[in-house]
């Protein structure tokens, strides 16, 4: 902790300009960046920032036990993507809590005051604050080092807590509060203007008409729909991310679903959340407004890692109850949702494995026979949500080359893409390379022993960034969304012979396959 | 802090310790400050603490429902879920506290990583932590109920049990030497030495990690050394711990031998030392809301005790500067 942190370009992210900042009522918007030496803290920094963590410890039993629990056993020591991938040893969960824990000892514990740096306290300087900004806005809030910790420590926890009481004093980076700024304000994170949703959403359904010879509709901000379905909103801008929203659009023609798009709540994923507890709550807060809004019966969430963090754990919590919705029961199948009883939201996985099963799509696996596809389970679905079996049976539906990676980087065990929690900029990329090193190699295990092509996920983070990460370290992997290989095998009723699969690319023909 | 000013200062603290107690004990008769001034001080600490650091925490509420999820959540039907890594009932919690607290699961799953030749990341088992830990400490369990011996007359019989299958192999090889007094040693010094050789550890370990170690190494020293060299005996001893226990100390005894007094006092030590420590995660973790809570948050609503008002962006706000687009694209509004 004696090393003074170094800002050196490509590991770290651009500071929060003051316009987005203002835009959101956050406290201290100026013009700085982390690499300048002065960062125009407010004059009373020291107190704001200590009377924030005074607040935090008595709200929050996490952060206040998680301070006082660790023993330092080093478990979680090497479970970091970022460790694996930089060496760092600040990246290791249990030092980057302790540049917090040393602080916390410093002002809040009698040991701390009387014996200082011979108990691991240390006073709050600048030094200690640029610290802090650079490495727990070098964690992706994945919580994985929690899997391995005899206590379950968080760092996602402790990291929430660090990035509010960096807010405190004006500290931001700019690729979370412009995104939340946005998804305030437009209803999504790059700021697409409901009219723009609107030719957006006509130009996939040209697409999809060109692919499959079925024009679709395609309901916006409909009332009295049953269902409103919300996804991340990198669905319907991004590439690939985009062939998943495609996908979207066929299923639910495909299968009747009386449901709508919302242009106000048109965004799942939630940077807010990324941010402090209170910007995720006024984010998410539209979605249940929307629902009541428009009457629909039950809330649908498409493929998003944190989107989902926050469905699962947060939604109900923040604005709910969510009472003026009924039991969300599957009109295809009957089959109720029981799981999803309180909240009301259910995921398209569990929503489309439960089609599956009940034997109401026509799947044609043999038109994904040119992927072979592994899955990479979020870190939000898979240790913050526990949703392992729905997407792989998606997956075995519908593609006939389906492999796993070892079981070390798969489910709970899982690594991060190493650009989440808002890590996701351009000038970040070495770091974001590092931390992606430790999936990358998984991928290219199976890429050398299965000959694995696809990528297969179900978060717009991961569909967003791992084509860069993917390039570099294991090029000729793609990347795509479960749902988007459920497209390709959806046989629709009267769509025309299919050539290519979604993405424009020929169909491989039947006699090509190898039929594994 | 650099680790080796660390683990010397450590040492030397536990060393001060021991000198203080001989000097004291050599212009006075150890029995009223060692023997029973000391011991009750450090319980009233000890008592005073315990509860003092559970309400600390007990008193933060959770506001967010977040267990770590380690297995399939409860959804469809016909997909089995985990109820001891994804628990959602209360059974399954119970499983899964109990296996974490009696057998460290989750360190039991522990892996380290190396990149191979290939430039491959190869996982091999970090089991010897869990195995280090489960020794250390229930070693250290067993050595506490035999201690029972000292304060209850007639002893219970699984504590004469315990003490039989603890000294099983007392009359073969190894006289006065209890199965766990060894395993404890050889424990200790394992997770001592893995935390100066390791550099990692090494790099994250504070005095307050090296000065426990010392502490019960100074302990277990004593304890033997009174079994195994400085014979002490039995009756004032147990005297003097029943008197404890029963707030009625007796007179000082003719002769216990100082070596008792250097144990107890260490002990007193580590009691008074235990509650204002990291020895806390023994009770804290039963708190880990990562770990004691079901993953059922769809299912029930959790509630946030403070939840705040938030200042949001209506739909009304939203179609008041949009309602001009929204028309000219054919996107229903609420007002015309």
């Amino acid at each position: 902790m004696d090393q003074p942190v170094e800002y050196r370009k490509g590991t770290y992210c651009h500071s929060a300009a003051p316009k987005v900042q203002a835009a959101l009522d956050l406290p201290f918007p100026r013009e700085w960046q982390a690499q300048e030496p002065d960062w125009k803290l407010p004059p009373d920094w020291k107190t704001i920032w200590l009377s924030g963590f005074k607040a935090r410890l008595k709200n929050n039993r996490t952060f206040r036990l998680f301070l006082d629990l660790c023993v330092r056993c080093g478990a979680c020591s090497d479970k970091c993507h970022f460790f694996v991938g930089s060496g760092d040893p600040k990246n290791m969960p249990v030092l980057r809590t302790e540049l917090l824990r040393s602080v916390y000892k410093r002002y809040f514990t009698l040991g701390g005051r009387i014996f200082g740096r011979w108990a691991g306290a240390r006073p709050l300087t600048e030094e200690v604050v640029k610290e802090l900004f650079y490495y727990f806005y070098q964690c992706t809030e994945c919580r994985r080092c929690s899997v391995f910790c005899p206590y379950g420590i968080d760092t996602c926890e402790v990291t929430m807590m660090a990035r509010e009481l960096l807010s405190l004093i004006g500290c931001n980076i700019h690729w979370v509060v412009e995104p939340a700024a946005n998804s305030f304000r437009t209803g999504n994170h790059i700021g697409i203007l409901p009219h723009a949703f609107k030719a957006t959403v006509d130009s996939a359904v040209d697409e999809i008409e060109e692919i499959t010879g079925i024009r679709i509709n395609v309901p916006i901000n409909k009332k009295g729909a049953e269902v409103l379905f919300v996804a991340p909103s990198g669905d319907y801008f991004a590439v690939p991310n985009w062939y998943t929203f495609l996908s979207y659009l066929m299923l639910f023609h495909e299968i009747g679903l009386d449901y709508t798009w919302s242009t106000y709540a048109g965004e799942g994923g939630n940077f807010g959340f990324f941010h402090s507890a209170e910007l995720a709550k006024r984010l998410n807060a539209k979605i249940y407004a929307e629902a009541r809004r428009l009457g629909v019966k039950w809330i649908l969430g498409g493929e998003c890692g944190h989107m989902w963090r926050v469905v699962h754990q947060y939604m109900d919590t923040f604005n709910g109850p969510a009472d003026f919705l009924e039991e969300p029961v599957s009109p295809v199948t009957g089959t109720r949702f029981e799981n999803a009883a309180s909240t009301k939201m259910v995921h398209i996985c569990e929503f489309t494995a439960d089609l599956i099963k009940n034997g109401r799509l026509t799947l044609d696996p043999s038109r994904n026979d040119n992927v072979r596809a592994t899955f990479h389970d979020s870190c939000n679905i898979s240790r913050g949500m526990g949703m392992f079996e729905e997407p792989r049976y998606i997956l075995h539906s519908v593609c006939r080359h389906f492999y796993e990676m070892p079981e070390e980087t798969i489910r709970e065990k899982t690594f991060c893409c190493g650009s989440g929690a808002g890590l996701g900029t351009d000038e970040n990329l070495e770091m974001r390379l590092r931390g992606g090193f430790p999936r990358a190699n998984a991928v290219r295990h199976v890429r050398e022993t299965r000959g694995v092509n696809l990528l297969a996920c179900i978060c717009a983070i991961d569909k967003a960034v791992f084509p860069v990460v993917l390039d570099y370290w294991v090029p000729g992997v793609d990347v795509g969304g479960v749902h988007e290989l459920v497209a390709n095998a959806l046989v629709m009723r009267g769509e025309k012979e299919r050539t290519t699969d979604l993405r424009g690319k020929p169909l491989v023909p039947p006699e090509a396959t190898d039929g594994v | 802090m650099k680790w080796l000013p660390s683990v010397t200062a450590a040492l030397l603290a536990v060393l001060a310790l021991i000198g203080l107690f001989f000097l004291v004990s050599a212009v006075a008769d150890p029995h009223l400050l060692f023997g029973i001034v000391v011991p009750y001080a450090a319980i009233g600490l000890f008592l005073v603490g315990i509860p003092y650091r559970v309400l600390k925490w007990a008193r933060s509420p959770v506001p967010f429902h977040v267990p770590t999820v380690c297995g399939q959540q409860k959804s469809l039907a016909w997909i089995p879920a985990d109820d001891l890594d994804s628990p959602y009932r209360t059974s399954g919690v119970i499983k899964r506290m109990a296996l974490e607290i009696l057998c460290f699961r989750s360190l039991f799953h522990n892996e380290k990583f190396k990149l191979n030749t290939l430039k491959k990341l190869q996982f091999d088992s970090g089991r010897l932590l869990w195995f280090g830990a489960i020794a250390f400490h229930w070693a250290l369990l067993i050595i506490l109920l035999r201690h029972l011996r000292f304060f209850t007359e007639p002893v219970p019989g699984f504590v004469n049990a315990l003490k039989s299958l603890d000294g099983l192999f007392q009359w073969t090889w190894w006289p006065g030497i209890f199965i766990t007094d060894a395993v404890l040693l050889a424990a200790v010094t394992y997770i001592f030495l893995r935390r100066v050789v390791l550099p990692h550890l090494r790099y994250i370990s504070l005095f307050t990690d090296f000065f426990p170690l010392w502490l019960i190494l100074g302990i277990a020293a004593t304890g033997l050394g009174m079994r195994l060299i400085w014979k002490v005996p039995l009756l004032p001893v147990k005297e003097l711990a029943i008197g404890l226990i029963t707030l009625d100390p007796p007179a000082p005894p003719a002769f216990i031998g100082r070596i008792f007094y250097l144990h107890l006092f260490l002990v007193s030590v580590l009691i008074a030392y235990l509650p204002y420590s990291k020895l806390m995660h023994s009770l804290g973790v039963w708190l880990s809301p990562t770990r004691n809570l079901k993953n059922n948050s769809r299912m029930v609503r959790h509630a946030n005790p403070w939840n705040p008002a938030v200042k949001v962006h209506t739909y009304e706000e939203y179609e008041a500067e949009f309602r001009a687009r929204m028309k000219k694209a054919g996107l229903p509004v609420d007002k015309e």
